[in-house]
């Protein structure tokens, strides 16, 4: 049998009437009513409160930790430290992983778990943490990356040595890996150049900044099975690295996703889950445990900071000819920055021939970085983007006009070895360049910026389930965690497939002993490959009421055809007989022959990418170095638009999202290598009155390895934002910003030596 | 352990009461106490407005206020906007123009709100986004839930 995934089915001309609509979602109700059930919104009887020890020290050897007087406190029913996790070696990923859960021979960053008590109130969780001794000795610490590298830093880990370079020397150091990544001949390309530009930039550490903490609630049985209730991303992925650093049997811990307060990568791996886990397997009592935002800003997250030189060269008539970087990412006290995308996305979008990156990963004191929205590619297109404004400037070319002139299309074949199907960088480009926004005159005092992102879009493996029940309505089980309108979208195209409206079919996001493994929503993966899984489900059960069908009307199975909601003979020489609906089927037939369901597990591919552009206006005040949004427009193509006010709210979101990283958001770590504004209140993420409408174009160009066209959309919207924004400030100011973020005290500084208040 | 305190409150209209240690928020005690969860927190220390709630008709975060401080309040969440099937219109509003993604700043902001369009039944743009500025949103970039106030906002209008 032909795979969905060889043949999607996709026709352009089919006339749609639920895809491509925008109805209310179905998880909605309870999220305006306050009756969704996010992490912290579960109580188990007889449940108890979880917290965390961590540390105060940047870097420091754990000598002894003595919980003796904690374990005494009434009301503490347990404590566990790092002799409660399984030893496993360092430096492998599970070792890392159990370290990052709870410290084992060193602390590696000021908020890194240390020790954890499980007690019948909050309060006495608190006093009990009090009573735990921990001996430390302090060590030297490093919080930059371009230190961390630097001969003579201090060392995180003594095991690490740098891969990807050859006859590296036999000695630790801070740099995880060396990557090199490269396309065609830089050389050759650079001479051919007529103008050459090189800059140096940087971008610093931002948090994904979701509103709802971390919480998850685990229950242990005696005969050692364990329940899970979390807010992840990854109900398997968190499934398996808990069997990997517990040493439990998959099949004995049972994960259920929450409601997902806000991911965006930053759910995609797990913090007190296995010390929660931990703690109620002791004390034999289910166990809360709720991150406090203090935590959440000094252990977890954020997304990685980055410092990068890009070079590109240029023919006079705007013919890009190579390009270059060399590229550091910081990743936190361990590997898994993911900064292979960055190499292989920044310039991805461009059909260029030459192309030369290295890239580093380098650890330091800080928390482990996490994912956020294309994980990577924002920071450096950041820089890539600048340098191809600038190369448009000398030139005296439109912004988009060159970029335009130096679209991939069709039939590129990418630095990662990816050869593009039909893409709509093109029709993007155009789109802008149409648009009312960019045609407007650029209002005086304020300077207008573009700059252009691209996603590769994933897929990767998916399970799901549809199942029919005896009144023809729909239940479908789905693995992969609905960040923020999945269910309705994949629920809208089973809807699509049986011809039947979109209320009659309901979603539920699954726990792991329902269906396989489902890989974690990010990517913008799910929409896509949960929506293939589900419309691959769709038409075997399709295939099944056709058989059904031909039995209620001893005909053979190929002279029935399903079309519009009905199972209809296929040609009159089949024979004369009323169509019958999915429920006249499922009344007639499942009490003798059975349920009617589609499954359908399979590792997607076919992923569209996604290319965007950004039109930015800003104003900057010249005395206080603040930057105004004063309009902006995402245009961007979504192959096809399920659901197109979410698709728009996803445009809208990265966006934002972005400009607080353009404009106010960063760490501040003291000399201490303490994290000194660990809240809302001084690490500033965007607030209403901060931004303005956010206007959005989208634009379809179809991917015809998905049924219905779509491709990812949610990772693109923060891609070109800061480059986007920077740029604008270059043309409001006169110079262009190379060092995230934008804040007031640093353009003012920018502006004050460039002299050009 | 110090000693609990007894608080009688109405909670949306019912007579409760509960027991709090000193130094549990409204917050918790909303939560945990008597299982009012929806009502969400975010920061506990009044900067992302999660956990917006009514206090004798004053717009409070909850996670400022103590358990201590609600007796013999009058206490408005969440749970309350909705009139039996009757959803209020802002609810309504940000269900229709897709207000809310994740959905866990959704209560707060929807408490702020109401309140907002109930001493200003038509504010500009601008008004609403700086009633808006103290419940952060990571979500929607602000646009959906803007538009979902103005929309309610017009149609409360045209029922008064």
């Amino acid at each position: 049998m032909t795979s969905i995934l060889d043949k999607s089915g996709f026709n352009p001309d089919r006339k749609l009437k639920i895809v491509g609509t925008s109805p209310v979602k179905h998880d909605g109700i309870d999220k305006v009513t306050g009756r969704a059930r996010f992490g912290a919104d579960l109580y188990l009887p007889g449940m108890l409160i979880g917290k965390i020890l961590r540390s105060p020290h940047a870097h420091a050897r754990i000598k002894s930790i003595d919980t003796s007087e904690a374990a005494k406190l009434p009301g503490v029913k347990a404590v566990v430290t790092r002799d409660d996790f399984p030893e496993i070696k360092a430096g492998t990923m599970a070792g890392d992983m159990t370290r990052n859960a709870m410290a084992r021979e060193k602390a590696l960053y000021d908020g890194h778990p240390v020790a954890a008590v499980a007690a019948t109130s909050e309060s006495i969780a608190k006093a009990a943490l009090k009573l735990i001794k921990v001996d430390y000795e302090v060590l030297p610490h490093v919080i930059d990356p371009a230190e961390a590298m630097a001969p003579g830093a201090p060392i995180l880990h003594d095991h690490v040595r740098t891969k990807g370079v050859k006859d590296a020397a036999d000695k630790p150091t801070n740099v995880i890996e060396r990557l090199d990544i490269a396309m065609g001949d830089v050389v050759k390309g650079f001479a051919e150049a007529e103008i050459i530009v090189e800059r140096e930039f940087d971008t610093k550490p931002m948090h994904q900044g979701y509103i709802e903490p971390q919480a998850c609630v685990a229950q242990a049985t005696e005969d050692g099975q364990i329940e899970l209730w979390c807010c992840t991303q990854g109900p398997w992925v968190f499934r398996d690295r808990l069997t990997e650093i517990l040493k439990i049997d998959a099949a004995k811990i049972r994960v259920q996703q929450s409601e997902m307060g806000g991911g965006f990568g930053g759910k995609t791996g797990f913090y007190g889950e296995p010390v929660a886990v931990q703690l109620a397997r002791k004390a034999k009592r289910p166990v809360k445990i709720t991150l406090t935002r203090n935590e959440v800003f000094r252990a977890t997250g954020p997304v990685s900071g980055t410092k990068s030189r890009i070079k590109m060269g240029i023919t006079k008539d705007g013919v890009i000819t190579a390009a270059e970087a060399e590229l550091i990412f910081q990743t936190g006290a361990f590997t898994g920055s993911m900064f292979i995308n960055a190499p292989q996305a920044m310039f991805t979008r461009y059909n260029l021939k030459n192309v030369k990156t290295v890239s580093y990963e380098v650890v330091s004191n800080r928390p482990k970085v996490n994912s956020f929205r294309a994980p990577c590619v924002p920071q450096v297109v950041f820089g890539v983007e600048g340098v191809i404004d600038e190369l448009a400037r000398k030139i005296g070319m439109d912004p988009i006009e060159l970029r335009l002139r130096n679209a991939a299309t069709e039939g590129y074949k990418t630095i990662y070895g990816e050869t593009f199907g039909p893409i709509g960088f093109v029709e993007t480009l155009e789109a802008a360049k149409k648009s009312d926004h960019y045609n407007s005159p650029v209002p005086k005092g304020q300077g207008r910026g573009v700059a252009a992102g691209f996603w590769f879009n994933r897929g990767g493996e998916t399970t799901g389930t549809l199942n029919i029940a005896i009144d023809g309505s729909v239940t479908l089980i789905l693995g992969t965690t609905d960040v923020a309108g999945s269910r309705i979208s994949i629920s809208m195209m089973a809807a699509e497939e049986l011809g039947i409206p979109v209320d009659k079919v309901r979603a539920i996001m699954a726990d792991t002993h329902s269906l396989g493994y489902n890989r974690v929503t990010a990517g913008s993966r799910t929409t896509f490959a949960t929506g293939m899984v589900i419309v691959d489900s769709a038409r075997k059960a399709i295939t099944e009421l056709c058989k059904r069908a031909a039995g209620i009307w001893g005909v053979p199975e190929e002279g029935v055809t399903f079309e519009d909601g009905y199972c209809r003979p296929a040609s009159s020489n089949v024979g004369t007989f009323e169509p019958l609906t999915i429920a006249q089927i499922a009344a007639k037939t499942m009490a003798s022959h059975g349920a009617i369901a589609g499954h359908s597990e399979m590792s997607v591919t076919g992923a569209g990418p996604g290319f965007g552009l950004h039109i930015v206006d800003v104003e900057v005040d010249r005395e206080t170095g603040r930057v105004d949004i004063k309009r902006y427009t995402v245009v961007e193509d979504a192959g096809k638009a399920i659901h197109p006010l979410q698709v728009e709210g996803q445009f809208q979101g990265g966006a934002v999202q972005g400009i607080g990283w353009a404009l106010n958001e960063e760490y501040f770590y003291g000399p201490d290598g303490r994290l000194q504004n660990a809240s809302f209140l001084d690490y500033r993420m965007p607030v209403a009155s901060d931004v303005p409408m956010i206007g959005t174009e989208i634009v379809e160009v179809p991917n015809p390895r998905h049924p219905y066209g779509l491709r990812g959309v949610g990772e693109v919207p923060v891609v070109p934002t800061m480059a986007a924004i920077a740029n604008a400030i270059g043309n409001a100011i006169g110079i262009r910003p190379q060092s995230l973020p934008m804040s007031p005290p640093r353009l003012l500084k920018l502006m004050d030596d460039a002299k050009v208040k | 352990m110090s000693k609990k305190h007894h608080i009688t409150t109405t909670v949306n209209g019912d007579e409760c009461d509960f027991l709090c240690e000193p130094q549990q928020t409204l917050l918790d005690c909303l939560r945990d106490e008597l299982m009012l969860s929806g009502t969400k927190e975010g920061c506990a220390t009044g900067d992302c407005g999660a956990c917006t709630v009514m206090v004798d008709s004053v717009m409070v975060c909850s996670c400022l206020v103590l358990g201590v401080e609600v007796d013999g309040a009058n206490i408005d969440t969440i749970e309350g906007m909705a009139k039996g099937n009757e959803l209020h219109p802002l609810q309504r509003h940000f269900l229709e123009l897709n207000g809310l993604q994740c959905g866990i700043c959704t209560p707060g902001i929807l408490i702020a709100a109401r309140e907002l369009l109930a001493r200003n039944p038509d504010p500009t743009e601008t008004e609403i986004r700086y009633w808006l500025a103290g419940n952060l949103c990571r979500c929607t970039g602000y646009d959906k839930i803007i538009r979902s106030v103005q929309a309610a906002a017009k149609e409360m209008r045209g029922n008064a």
